[in-house]
């Protein structure tokens, strides 16, 4: 690391006694890199074990790496808490500027400690903290009139980053998200209750600064070869053009998309609500990341006309990607684009997590229609497809009106085991399910994922591209294992997942070297595996039983591109997985007591 | 004919910032301290960007602004900034409309845009490029 790289720097706010500091932490980032990796030590630091994830003693914090603001595409920050939906390990990431403002503001990490006595919103500029009076913008009802607000108030335009919650986040709604500079989020796991509990409104940092580089030419050519490797993939084009919800179409032909909460593995009106269509008739702007040339990110244009004046329309921009369109499209049967939009602009709106809400929307649909719950409980007439009936269940879940909503907002684990409808409350590790219903490895990805997300390990791409072919036990496992430790690598630089093809372990490496940095391919599988294992410690610090996972019921019932699931299969993988980490658990501990 | 970074179309815009990161790795460095372009949302993402960069106006009023000669006008429009005579009073960042001028925190001096096309280079999208300066007449008499 270059002497005056100011990663090291991490900034404590504690906002029971309004007070920061900061403290150099060299060693920690030199041993973990940066982003997940420093995460998981600061949160271990921070957090004490038992710890009540809505209390003051929870902590936040927030990384980036040392690639952030030197190399393209390293765009995302890492939240780490004790997640109040699970209980346990809370890991989210999140593009936008976060990154870059954090890392150009002198940091490479945030730590927010405590809980304030009144509403407060926090602004970093540069090396100043001010704690800033919140009490008029709580219950304010759209986190979009939030970030105009704090647009308007704060300094450094272009420069910085606005996180803050909704009106979910006030209320505690356990998968309540955080919005990043608009249409970004730490969505799961439900961090802006985190943020609620402390009555932390929204979190300004601006960054202007630059990072300086052991050997400037050096770091020219390397960024000019990951800059052109970027522009000339394929991912990027697909990305760009039709971005993530380029896969609806795909995943249903291939009979892999959760379709009404997952009755089906096929969605009929899929092309109603496929990235085609929404590009076709909705798309209204492609934007970017700070740093990242893809520009996925989708806006849709919705134009409702105003009921009571002629040619008057109401403009709403309306973010969509692949998973808000699983689990608040075909998750609700949604037939139509336009009610689908409007759904995803009040999860945006109320600041929701996308796909906890879409999947607690689901199972309360199927426990209506089995009578498990009544109108008395869900207060509408909760209908497959019916977007004007989710759009008040929505508002429900966020207010809190009556007993079945508080257990909803907890989750579906949570409301299955108060109303019944467990076989069918599709959540692993009490968080909601990702939108892949591909086959084995996404499955046991979710159910053994740190993080217990799709991203962990991306089990849903290893399952298409083995779809026709028998698969062992074996094989999964040392791809979901291997997978998920090089994306703690991955996420420890703070890469964007979506650069994975271009960020190979050999280009890794040689974007260290300019850097000042002498890391080996091995030296970073070797750490990505020590910040994998420190995961899983946590996890089972915290509680988390490898006896007592739960694969819900209803995955077994509907087929996938690999046939009907095996339960055994499952079983199995699930020992070798758990056998092998033990093993590996035992040798990290021995080698930290030498 | 001198050169500048014009602004083709705004509206491909993307926000992704790959012209201000280019700006400060000129000097070998990450981040965005010497940039002489900028781009920020206008008002929200959703409504677009807006990217700032010299235009080598034919008569710049920072020049004028300088009291001290370290921004003088440049043949054919634009301005070459001598930062030897700058004393960091900030005139010329106040005198420009765009607000096209930088300024560095690091030095106290402006950061102005030497129209070499570096960032151009970093665009994916088209939204800048650099041209000939076209002679404009609009000189007060």
């Amino acid at each position: 690391m270059h002497p005056r790289d100011p990663l090291p720097r991490v900034l404590y706010i504690d906002l029971s006694s309004k007070k920061y500091w900061v403290e150099e932490r060299k060693e920690l980032f030199e041993e973990y890199i940066g982003g997940t990796g420093v995460a998981i030590n600061l949160l271990r630091e921070e957090v004490p074990r038992g710890a009540d994830p809505l209390g003051p003693e929870n902590a936040i914090v927030l990384t980036v790496g040392p690639f952030n603001a030197l190399y393209p595409m390293a765009s995302k920050t890492v939240a780490m808490f004790k997640s109040p939906l699970t209980g346990n390990l809370g890991e989210s990431h999140a593009g936008g500027r976060s990154a870059i403002a954090i890392r150009l503001a002198g940091y490479g990490a945030i730590v927010i400690k405590g809980a304030s006595n009144i509403p407060v919103w926090v602004s970093v500029h540069g090396s100043k903290v001010y704690f800033r009076d919140a009490r008029a913008l709580w219950g304010v009802r759209s986190t979009h009139t939030v970030g105009r607000v704090l647009r308007e108030v704060e300094g450094g335009h272009g420069f910085r980053t606005i996180m803050r919650i909704g009106r979910a986040g006030e209320k505690l709604v356990r998968y309540a998200c955080v919005v990043v500079d608009t249409f970004r989020h730490f969505g799961r796991l439900g961090l802006g209750a985190v943020f609620g509990s402390k009555k932390l409104k929204a979190l300004v940092v601006v960054g202007k600064g630059s990072v300086p580089v052991a050997d400037k030419a050096g770091y020219r050519r390397v960024y000019d070869d990951l800059y052109k490797r970027i522009i000339g993939t394929p991912a990027t084009k697909k990305y760009h053009e039709l971005g993530t919800a380029e896969n609806v179409l795909p995943l249903n032909e291939l009979g892999a998309l959760p379709t009404m909460n997952l009755k089906a593995s096929r969605f009929e009106r899929a092309e109603e609500i496929s990235g085609e269509r929404l590009a076709e008739r909705y798309l209204g702007r492609r934007v970017s990341c700070a740093h990242c040339p893809v520009a996925c990110i989708h806006l849709a244009v919705l134009r409702e006309p105003y009921e009571h004046e002629p040619y008057f329309y109401k403009t709403t921009f309306v973010s969509y990607d692949y998973e808000p369109i699983y689990a608040c499209g075909a998750m609700l049967g949604m037939s139509s684009a336009e009610g689908l939009l409007k759904v995803l602009d009040a999860v945006e709106t109320y600041g929701l997590d996308a796909m906890s809400t879409g999947v607690a929307l689901a199972w309360m649909t199927e426990a209506y229609e089995r009578g498990l719950v009544t109108e008395k409980e869900t207060i509408v007439k909760p209908a497959w497809g019916d977007y004007a009936s989710y759009l008040k269940a929505i508002e429900c879940i966020v207010e809190q009106p009556n007993e079945f909503y508080a257990a909803l907002a907890k989750g579906v684990e949570h409301a299955s085991k108060v109303y019944g409808g467990a076989e069918f409350a599709l959540a692993y590790g009490g968080n909601e399910m990702p939108g892949y219903h591909t086959g084995p490895a996404a499955h046991l990805g979710y159910a053994l994922g740190a993080r217990h997300s799709h991203l962990d390990s991306a089990g849903y791409s290893y399952d298409q591209r083995t779809v026709g072919k028998k698969v062992s036990v074996e094989e999964v496992v040392a791809y979901l294992l291997e997978e998920e430790r090089w994306r703690q690598v991955l996420t420890s630089l703070v890469l964007c997942l979506f650069a994975r093809g271009v960020y190979t372990p050999q280009a890794v490496v040689e974007a260290f070297k300019p850097l000042g940095w002498e890391l080996s391919e091995n030296d970073l599988r070797e750490i990505g595996k020590r910040i994998h294992l420190l995961k899983l410690k946590y996890k089972l610090d915290e509680g988390f039983s490898f006896d007592q996972l739960r694969f819900p019921k209803r995955i077994f019932e509907t087929p996938s591109p690999h046939g009907a699931l095996d339960p055994a299969f499952m079983e199995q993988a699930v020992k070798l997985y758990r056998s092998r980490v033990e093993e590996d658990l035992k040798s990290l501990e021995a080698a930290q007591r030498e | 004919m001198v050169k500048r970074v014009s602004v083709v179309d705004v509206d491909l815009c993307v926000g992704c910032m790959m012209c201000v990161f280019a700006c400060t790795r000129r000097f070998g460095e990450g981040g965005v301290s010497k940039s002489a372009i900028r781009v920020a949302s206008i008002g929200g993402i959703e409504r677009g960007f807006t990217v700032i960069v010299c235009r080598a106006c034919p008569d710049p009023p920072c020049a004028a602004s300088c009291p001290t000669d370290a921004l003088k006008p440049r043949k054919g429009g634009g301005i070459v900034f001598d930062p030897a005579k700058c004393v960091g009073c900030g005139n010329c960042v106040r005198a420009c409309p765009y607000g096209a001028l930088m300024w560095d925190e690091e030095s106290s001096k402006p950061i102005v845009c030497t129209y070499c096309g570096y960032c151009v280079n970093y665009c994916p999208y088209g939204v800048i490029k650099l041209e000939e300066v076209k002679e404009v007449v609009a000189r007060a008499p």
